[in-house]
């Protein structure tokens, strides 16, 4: 049976104050999952969450047990990282679940360790989240007591330590292989890929990274199977999707909704519509690092695969007419992302929003590459001068050559966090853009004749 | 809405600083934590967050000698630690005030007022961004995922969430009253 809009997973327990203590947690069921799942072989509980269609809730979309499969085998030292690095402008869940459910994350974790044979395991949390870190703490800290972490899991045999560890502000860290390099008491410079982090991760060892949204799933995939959870889903994706909605709406907030929701339906029918009795303009679909959707587009479902295919969706372009190719001729439309869905009604100066965007990638650049840590920066730049009306003639066609400049080549995908929406910003509100481009005919002829003398200019 | 130069910031940088004659130390409490944290990790290295952390809540801004300790302390080049230690936006090289306060203007915060917001913090603490008093740090904080309730300001533990210019008056009063220091959590 798909799921309806009264299916609740992962935030079950949201506004219950108690659920963040173990005994009520318990009392609710909690920690059942993993008794059971530690009566399983590590290989089927791998085979049930590949058979789940769950994937991963941080960005990408990959497949949560395909990712998993790729340690290699007979692999010793393989750690698990959960991601609670939730930085992406416009997504505020992972925050939310680790506030109300921490245990539910723990229990995920400690079943997704057993499937994997990893034993040192740590939850990278954000720095700035000062009030989930003692949540989190306390959680683990009791888990530890009741002995679903420890030397010997329940009696099973089976070793699980969980470290909590702290960032201490830096957005790029939510990339797997920065984080990785900041837990390992680095500056958070991402890697080269390959290798892979399946391969050589964390302390050089086989490493899964997962967000927090995606492992708090596992409990339920294995309590009533994979078949249910997938169908609970459409397509390729199992399960339920948050989605936090936020912007110029009547009731923004982190809701968990079916998967085959639409944006329309979203905005009119669970956040209340557009504020003021406005109209939509356009919106952020998953976060700022993804292509923005113009009014036009929103009947798309929020699912992964619908996202980045849906033919409703006009494809980002460099130039008008001109596509955008993303790597073997590939189309980019938009993607899931994070579920950070930003709404704007349509008197949003839309260049001033793109501006905003811009300043914030140029700021978390980590500086490792030139074309983003540069590249960025001309783009914030170039935008602030379109916001104050003083955008030069040739300015829009900057913006996507800087962007085309920027995407495929740099070490990690900031650059490419930057270059899409910038290029998606031009491709489906051009003409905003061009408006503040200052023109010949702007400019105060200061004698009869001085106009027509400027114009004629090469 | 620019990010302007502030100059009066770039002064504190650059202007040389009394060093204190006493050699700065971890309290016997953050060795013991660096400790246990060091039994966590299979080397001292990954410690270093937590241990700038530390160190930062103890003596309050990681000045040059505070680095020292750090890199001594973890046996790790200075340079490592230094490097580190100017990564991360949340480690100061400068004194904060007691409490810092982070506010949103990201985009789903600027959308619903952030940037009104902000103004009306630099306005009633005297303040600019990045500015600090003995009793505040006036930080333009990158999102700080509470966008369901934009404009978001933290600080320490406590949230202030749909906040108002209005409101900016109590909820400097209220911290005023009853500080969250970020080193509480730590």
């Amino acid at each position: 049976m798909p799921a309806d809009r009264n299916t609740k997973l992962v935030t079950r327990n949201f506004g219950n104050e108690r659920a963040r203590e173990i005994a009520t947690y318990e009392s609710m069921g909690g920690y059942e999952a993993l008794r059971k799942s530690l009566g399983m072989q590590p290989a089927d509980i791998i085979a049930e969450v590949k058979a789940s269609n769950l994937r991963g809730r941080g960005g990408a979309g990959f497949p949560t047990g395909i990712k998993w499969g790729f340690i290699p085998k007979g692999a010793s030292n393989v750690h698990l990282v959960c991601n609670a690095d939730e930085s992406e402008p416009g997504t505020c869940k992972d925050r939310e679940l680790i506030y109300w459910d921490p245990h539910l994350l723990i229990e995920g974790m400690v079943m997704s360790a057993f499937a994997l044979g990893a034993v040192h395991n740590y939850i990278y949390i954000r720095g700035e989240m000062m009030r989930e870190v003692v949540v989190l703490e306390r959680a683990v800290a009791e888990a530890y007591q009741r002995g679903y972490l420890g030397a010997n899991v329940l009696g099973s045999g089976f070793r699980c330590e969980l470290t909590v560890h702290r960032g201490a502000g830096a957005y790029i860290c939510g990339e797997e292989t920065a984080l990785l390099n900041s837990l390992e008491g680095k500056r958070g410079w991402p890697r080269l890929k390959p290798p892979f982090p399946a391969v050589k991760g964390l302390f050089d060892e086989p490493t899964i990274v997962n967000n927090v949204e995606t492992l708090m799933n596992v409990p339920f995939i294995i309590a009533d199977g994979a078949a249910r959870f997938a169908e609970l889903g459409i397509g390729r994706s199992g399960g339920t999707r948050i989605v936090c909605v936020s912007g110029h709406v009547n009731r923004p907030g982190v809701y968990e909704l079916p998967m085959t929701i639409s944006f329309r339906q979203l905005i009119d029918e669970v956040c209340g519509g557009v504020w003021k009795g406005r109209k939509v303009k356009g919106l952020i679909p998953g976060g700022s690092s993804m292509p923005p959707l113009d009014a036009d587009e929103l009947d798309v479902p929020v699912e992964f695969d619908a996202l980045m295919t849906d033919e409703r969706i006009k494809p980002v372009e460099v130039g008008p007419g001109q596509l955008f190719n993303m790597g073997g001729g590939k189309q980019l439309r938009t993607m899931a992302g994070s579920g950070g869905i930003v709404v704007f009604d349509d008197q949003t100066d839309v260049v001033a929003l793109c501006w905003r965007v811009m300043a914030f990638y140029h700021h978390e650049s980590c500086g490792q590459c030139t074309p983003c840590r540069e590249g960025t920066g001309w783009l914030e730049k170039i935008c602030k001068r379109l916001v104050d009306g003083q955008g030069r003639p040739g300015d829009v066609e900057l913006l996507a050559e800087i962007s085309v400049g920027i995407a495929g080549n740099t070490i990690c995908p900031l650059g490419e966090a930057a270059a899409w929406p910038m290029l998606g910003f031009l491709t489906k509100f051009r003409a905003d853009f061009e408006a503040r481009v200052r023109r010949v005919a702007d400019v105060p002829a200061q004698a009869p004749g001085a106009a027509a003398a400027v114009e004629g200019r090469p | 809405m620019g990010r302007r130069l502030d100059i009066s910031s770039l002064s504190l940088v650059f202007s040389p600083r009394p060093q204190p004659a006493v050699t700065p130390e971890f309290s016997s409490d953050a060795k013991q934590k660096i400790e246990a944290l060091r039994q966590r990790y299979p080397s001292s290295q990954p410690v270093l967050l937590a241990a700038l952390h530390l160190a930062q809540k103890e003596h309050g801004d990681l000045r040059d000698d505070v680095l020292r300790l750090v890199a001594a302390t973890l046996d790790l080049p200075y340079a490592h630690v230094y490097g580190v230690a100017t990564f991360y936006t949340m480690y100061r090289r400068t004194p904060s005030g007691t409490n810092t306060l982070r506010v949103c203007t990201n985009v789903s915060c600027m959308l619903r007022g952030a940037y009104d917001v902000l103004r009306a913090f630099e306005k009633q603490l005297g303040l600019r961004k990045g500015q600090s008093n003995a009793d505040f740090t006036l930080i333009e904080e990158e999102c700080i995922a509470a966008c369901a309730n934009a404009p978001a300001v933290v600080c320490g533990t406590r949230y202030f969430l749909d906040v108002t210019p209005e409101q900016v008056a109590g909820i400097i009063a209220e911290l005023k009253a009853e500080p969250h220091p970020e080193s509480e959590v730590v």
